[in-house]
């Protein structure tokens, strides 16, 4: 507790110990009413002065005018006890609001405590703690046993087992060597590693997803507006209710019916109605409940960017799957050389050079399959054509390599490939001179991953890809997807989302997943994109809404279940929140309900339904 | 622009009512207070002076809500 909240907790129990002794005391009339008149000012002073403040500044219909009318009111009906009793149980549910809510927020924030909190930098053979704020790049960083990798780098020295879970919610240990990559973030769990940084801390991993999940919910979920729109009308609407309450009845009985007028009941129904307004209960349960589902992902290894793309997971109804690096594990590797011309060294040393300066995986696997160090001053006039492949210069010798697009379009005779695989021609000085088969592994969870979104509720599971038919419908059929769209370019799965989009109906959203590398736009096209394996792929993390920090594809599933289980938990706190509060509202008016009823209806709808947000965060069993 | 600032505020109601007070101040393009981190996220129009603009945000909210602190 705060020093504020130890305030209010102080006023509260001497309020008790007055009320407690007050009981006991004969006092009537007048000397009743001053006696009361102290336990009153104790509990409601702060209140008051809020309520008046409020009406000079023009804000008049809120919570403290509400509360100051309804028990000033009680006591000028005679009900010294009942109007000290109302501001009590008003102020222990503030009270124990606040503390509820600090608590979430402090459990969630450590939740998400990924933050490092200094690094270690040898000098003098000594270890200095540093700021990491404060470690250029280049600079060799010691962590111990037991302590965060601070900022991301290369390993110089040591090997170790790391614990990923903070960042992947993974919870097998993953092995480093020297000369790994590690990220920042994970913990160290055996021996000492010497670490060479490659980024500043602010550009590591740890203080980007840190950005990512402090700033979240800075974009708010449909549901939040729609709450925060509901609580602009409402109180004042009950108010402007509780006067006519107050007024219309008693008038109508004196004129039209011809009875005794009754002011104290109604006006006593009035003020049970005051009290009953306050919609901090509504305020409060859905933001919690959204903030406690992003933390509760983030725990999972899923970083939801904001509450507004948790309630659109929730709603998905079509995912739609890049291939590479998303359902395969991306590794391509070269299985044969067919009817080269020349010794198949030489021909992979052309390919390998040629595709020297792209960062396509084919290209990757190129040079890995190639196996010496690439000269690049050897490769001039580079000319990437996307999609289809890569024309350069080697030894100023012109050489072609790509598909069999790429082929036609240079107008060379190629042979075509017999066997399943990428296929990478390679034409030299104009003429062909064999082809390259280059395989993808299928992820190991992939299949599954697809059965249960279906098992989901997932009406449509669609496969795009830029490779060759074939190799498209063999994957697809290995995993089972619906429908597969193969041999497109970037700007084609743009369109075909676009069509794919035009096919959703009402409500039904669409997700893509991709692996962040070349398919940026069409995360961005879609209702909401998921970038997998975000570890170390920054255009991932800025292009899409989802980041899944690793390649698991059942994530995805994971992601599903618990936007949806914290949807399901927003909608429950917004009908039981209005529910009973309508409920009492009723009650009120009709004079059944009293002003115990109505402090239940404010303080004790807000307390379930913070506990019932608090469930969001529980998402392991999902 | 876009700018962040730590807040302080006991309930919900009042950081949506902190919310609408700043957003309709002059100089602020839009604006979003998240309760359960206690941020203010601002985006300021082009050309206005974010010091000068923000004074005026914390002037506002005070108005709306008197117990609440904006830490500029």
């Amino acid at each position: 507790m705060n020093r504020k909240q130890k305030k209010v907790l102080i006023r509260i129990l001497s309020t008790v110990i007055l009320l407690i002794v007050f009981n006991f005391l004969p006092a009537e009339g007048v000397l009743s009413f001053c006696l009361y008149l102290v336990p009153y000012g104790i509990i409601s002073y702060d209140i008051l002065l809020k309520a008046g403040k409020g009406i000079r500044n023009g804000q008049v219909f809120d919570e403290n005018f509400l509360m100051a009318v309804a028990t000033v009111g009680a006591i000028c009906l005679g009900d010294y006890r009942e109007g000290v009793a109302v501001m009590l149980f008003y102020q222990i549910g503030e009270l124990f609001q606040s503390y509820a809510v600090g608590r979430s927020r402090k459990s969630i924030s450590e939740l998400m405590d990924i933050r490092p909190d200094y690094a270690n930098v040898e000098e003098d053979g000594e270890l200095k703690r540093v700021d990491p704020d404060e470690v250029p790049i280049g600079t060799v960083i010691v962590v111990q046993p037991g302590e965060k990798i601070p900022i991301d780098g290369i390993i110089e020295e040591g090997e170790a087992l790391l614990n990923t879970s903070a960042l992947t919610g993974e919870s097998l240990p993953r092995e480093a060597h020297p000369q790994d990559e590690v990220i920042s973030g994970c913990i160290n769990m055996s021996g000492v590693l010497k670490i060479r940084t490659t980024k500043e801390f602010g550009e590591s991993t740890v203080s980007k997803i840190l950005d990512l999940v402090e700033n979240s919910s800075s974009r708010k979920s449909r549901s939040e507006n729609f709450i925060s729109r509901f609580a602009r009308y409402y109180t004042p609407a009950v108010c402007y209710g509780a006067l006519a309450l107050a007024v219309l009845p008693p008038l109508v009985r004196m004129t039209a019916l011809g009875l005794a007028p009754q002011w104290g009941s109604w006006i006593y129904r009035a003020l049970t109605f005051l009290v009953i307004s306050c919609p901090c209960a509504l305020v409060i349960s859905i933001p919690l409940s959204f903030f406690a589902g992003i933390g509760g992902a983030g725990n999972a290894g899923v970083l939801v960017k904001g509450s507004n793309y948790l309630e659109t997971l929730a709603q998905t109804k079509y995912v739609v799957f890049d291939k590479t690096g998303t359902l395969t594990r991306g590794v391509f590797e070269v299985v044969g050389v067919h009817h080269n011309a020349m010794e198949e060294e030489r021909l992979l040393e052309y390919a390998a050079l040629a595709e020297s300066y792209s960062s396509h995986p084919i290209s990757r696997s190129l040079k890995k399959a190639y196996g010496k160090q690439i000269d690049q001053e050897r490769v001039t006039g580079v000319k990437e054509i996307s999609g289809n492949g890569v024309t350069a210069l080697v030894d100023q010798i012109p050489v072609a390599v790509g598909n069999a697009k790429l082929m036609r379009q240079l107008g060379i005779v190629f042979v075509p490939c017999s066997q399943v695989g990428t296929i990478v021609h390679v034409a030299v000085n104009g003429a062909y001179a064999g082809h390259i088969l280059i395989a993808d592994v299928v992820k190991e969870h992939s299949a599954q991953a697809i059965s249960e979104l279906r098992k989901a509720g997932i009406s449509k599971t669609v496969m795009l890809t830029g490779d060759a038919d074939r190799v498209a419908l063999k994957v697809a059929e290995e995993l089972s997807v619906d429908e597969v769209y193969s041999e497109l370019l970037p700007a084609d799965k743009v369109a075909k989302v676009e069509e794919l989009l035009s096919r959703c109906r009402g409500r039904e959203k669409l997700a893509f997943v991709g692996d962040g590398i070349n398919d940026a736009p069409v995360l961005s096209r879609a209702d909401i994109g998921i970038a997998m394996g975000a570890l170390g792929s920054d255009a991932a993390i800025e292009a899409a809404d989802v980041v899944l920090m690793d390649d698991d594809p059942q994530k995805i599933v994971k992601a599903i279940r618990i936007a949806r289980k914290c949807l399901r938990i927003v909608y429950e706190n917004i009908y039981f929140a209005i529910g009973v509060k309508i409920l009492c509202l009723l009650l009120g008016a009709l004079g059944i309900a009293n002003m115990w009823l109505a402090i239940f209806a404010d303080v004790g709808v807000m307390v379930i339904a913070a506990l019932n947000a608090i469930r969001a965060l529980f998402v392991k069993n999902l | 622009m876009k700018k962040t600032y730590k807040i302080d505020v006991d309930c919900a109601n009042c950081a949506n009512k902190m919310e609408e007070a700043a957003r309709k101040t002059s100089g602020v393009k839009d604006a979003t207070v998240n309760f359960m981190t206690l941020k203010m996220i601002v985006e300021f129009e082009d050309g206005a002076d974010p010091k000068a603009v923000m004074e005026t945000v914390r002037r506002n909210c005070k108005k709306v809500e008197d117990d609440c602190e904006i830490f500029l």
